[in-house]
């Protein structure tokens, strides 16, 4: 391995407890200890974060843009998914 | 002023000191890493021995008790080298990236012990100072120690620079345990610690790292450093101080 | 720069100059699909993200705006780097340590905003240090006084913001991205630069004379991080309409000299600063502040490496890269043998 190639890791942070991880950015690290290292460093410079996640760039599988008919599009007749969908008198609370 | 109170100042500047001249050099590195996470790195352990520094030299004028008190820049940028109380290891100049992983393991395992310590001390405002810096070093220490894994077992190149950085630091380990006037009062009077009963443990947790790291414990050094405490210094200092202190001193009374 | 982009089209690189696979279905129906894809999300003002089919000029274009901005950040903590060991008061280097870190951070959420589109940063790292690929032609200027660390703040920091909070909203998500984070941490960078003047301007003589001195260096410079006019014969060939047309850019090079002019002024006021314009004036008619002409024949000068600073600030970044190569490389091969240790252990 070159000095040039320490690989690529997408960072996630949570900001606080309760909510999930969100994707930060990436950053270079020879290794994952070292990634998780420079993340604190990178990503909660300002305390914006109580956990972090480090993964390889290379091991996430991601859809295609091009795959987004097929793969996105048949949840857009699934309108009883969202809440909206649902009729219901006005004055019932907390629905 | 009692002659008690001169030696609780003096350890106290013994700790500030030690941070801010420290502080210092690691401020050198900032866009000299080998990585620009690196410069990230560096440059949160030296903003957090400046924060310690900050600390400890107020606290010190606040016991120092003079009229007017001085400050904490008063103190870092108007008293001599020979006023300066630090271990000479924190004051030698910036080297290859090996001998400040080096300087950091010793300097970091050494102040993690010292603060963990001082937790319990009687200066409730240094136990205050201690609790807050013994998370801060002990991430230094972690730092120190992931890279200290790497050079030692990473190339023979790198292997061979990190023995080198052991051999050369060694010589300014042994004053880091060494009790001074102001130590042994402290710790009789339960305000700080004798820097002798940390060395075990220091040695101990350095040597773990080593052995994991493939690199052979250095022999003792013919000579070793002495006397930072009473404020004898290496050449390097004297440099050191009139780079940090040339324009604090150029406007005297001035407000920055 | 800093921003903004201008300067020569070089080649990104990467695999910028290979197909994208997306286009393996190189039919014209689909290349037209793609296309009026693309289009139909610039015009909605929604954001192109990374695995989207995007032309080929736009994704240059970017690379080259992210990579020249990260480029910036990294060169630019150099002069401030400068006087974080002399500056005056604890508080001070504290502040200036972290401002300089931060810089670091920037060029790494942008060099990270840049990889998303299929560099490395290596690879720009490499076209900074060989020249190909350009940074902010204001930081090939020196930091002679500790005012200068507040000019920096102030006028370098404070320009940066205007072209950065367009950005914000710029078509490229992770670009996007990337300059909210900036944004959020770089207006402390602005007000410590102020404060270290106005606490310079109500000091000593010899305090208000290095903050005067400081401003005469800076504001003609900070004037240029905007980059050439639009219009007229300094007009730098156009980046500018078709990075419009694309989202990159809000707003045009001389809207955005003019807004920073505008906020500016009063600043100096504040400051007792004389910015170093005679034909600085309020125009009623025009409800903004008029300002002389621009040294362009300067700013092309320096961009091209005629300036104080340029081969320094090269030199200090390549030597830094070259001492740590031996650093590099033994991570990369502690991590190669872990990797093998964890591969026998879980075989054994």
């Amino acid at each position: 391995m070159s000095s040039a190639t320490w690989p690529l890791w997408e960072v996630f942070v949570r900001a606080k407890r309760g909510l999930s991880h969100v994707h930060a950015g990436s950053l270079h690290a020879p290794d994952r200890e070292m990634a998780l290292r420079n993340a604190r460093d990178l990503y909660t410079r300002r305390q914006e974060g109580v956990s972090i996640w480090v993964v390889a760039s290379e091991d996430i599988t991601a859809s295609s843009p091009d795959e987004r008919d097929s793969f996105f599009d048949p949840a857009a007749d699934k309108v009883y998914r969202h809440p909206t969908f649902y009729d219901v008198p006005e004055d019932v609370e907390y629905l | 002023m009692s002659s008690t109170d001169v030696r609780h100042v003096h350890y106290l500047l013994g700790l500030g000191d030690d941070a801010l001249v420290y502080a210092q050099r690691l401020g050198e590195w900032l866009t000299h890493a080998p990585q620009i996470e690196e410069d990230m790195a560096l440059g949160n352990v030296g903003l957090d021995l400046v924060g310690q520094a900050r600390s400890l030299l107020t606290r010190a004028g606040e016991v120092e008790g003079a009229d007017p008190l001085r400050d904490e820049d008063d103190l870092a940028m108007l008293r001599d080298e020979r006023e300066f109380r630090n271990v000479q290891l924190v004051e030698q100049p910036r080297a290859d990236f090996a001998h400040e992983m080096a300087r950091l393991l010793w300097f970091s395992t050494y102040q993690r012990e010292l603060y963990a310590a001082l937790l319990d001390s009687t200066d409730e405002t240094l136990a205050g100072i201690a609790a807050k810096a013994v998370k801060e070093v002990d991430y230094h220490r972690d730092h120190a120690t992931q890279w200290v894994l790497r050079l030692g077992d990473g190339t023979p190149e790198s292997h061979e620079r990190m023995q080198a950085a052991l051999v050369a630091v060694h010589p300014y380990v042994a004053e880091l345990g060494e009790d001074h006037e102001a130590a042994r009062w402290a710790a009789e009077q339960g305000v700080g610690v004798l820097p002798s009963s940390l060395t075990d443990a220091v040695n101990g947790y350095v040597a773990g790292v080593l052995e994991q790291a493939t690199l052979t414990p250095p022999d003792p050094p013919r000579w070793h450093a002495r006397g930072g405490r009473e404020g004898v210094h290496s050449e390097v200092m004297g440099y050191l101080l009139a780079e940090m202190q040339h324009l604090h001193r150029s406007h005297p009374g001035a407000t920055w | 720069m800093y921003g903004n982009d201008f300067g020569q089209a070089d080649a990104p690189g990467g695999r910028a100059t290979t197909p994208h696979p997306l286009n393996a279905a190189e039919t014209p129906d689909y290349t037209d699909a793609l296309a009026a894809y693309f289009d139909g999300l610039i015009e909605e003002d929604q954001r192109v993200e990374p695995r989207d089919a995007m032309p080929e000029a736009y994704r240059k274009t970017l690379i080259r705006q992210m990579a020249q901005h990260a480029h910036s950040e990294i060169i630019g903590m150099q002069p401030e780097a400068n006087w974080i060991t002399r500056a005056p008061s604890l508080r001070r280097k504290a502040i200036l340590m972290a401002k300089v870190q931060d810089e670091a951070g920037h060029g790494l959420y942008l060099y990270s905003a840049a990889e998303t589109l299929g560099v490395d940063r290596s690879e720009l790292l490499d076209k900074l240090h060989s020249g190909q690929q350009k940074y902010s032609s204001i930081f090939n200027y020196p930091t002679l006084t500790w005012a200068d660390a507040g000019a920096i703040g102030w006028l370098v920091d404070g320009a940066a913001i205007m072209n950065q909070v367009p950005l914000c909203r710029c078509s490229y998500g992770p670009y996007a991205r990337a300059m909210i984070r900036v944004c959020k941490e770089e207006s402390f960078h602005q007000r410590q630069g102020f404060e270290i003047l106005w606490t310079l301007s109500r000091g000593t003589e010899e305090q208000k004379a290095m903050a005067q001195d400081a401003a005469d260096r800076w504001w003609w410079p900070a004037l240029q991080m905007f980059g050439p006019p639009d219009t007229g014969e300094q007009a730098s060939g156009g980046h500018t309409a078709q990075s419009m047309a694309w989202g990159i850019k809000r707003f045009s090079n001389d809207d955005l000299r003019q807004k920073f002019v505008d906020m500016t002024v009063p600043q100096a006021q504040k400051l007792g600063i004389t910015l170093p314009d005679p034909d600085l004036a309020w125009n009623e008619e025009r409800g903004h502040w008029d300002f002389g002409p621009i040294d362009w024949d300067e700013f092309w000068r320096v961009l091209k490496g005629d300036g104080p600073c340029n081969e320094q600030r090269i030199r200090t970044r390549v030597q830094a890269h070259e001492d740590g190569a031996w650093v590099r490389e033994a991570a990369a091969a502690y991590a190669a043998k872990q990797a093998a240790r964890q591969q026998s252990e879980a075989v054994a």
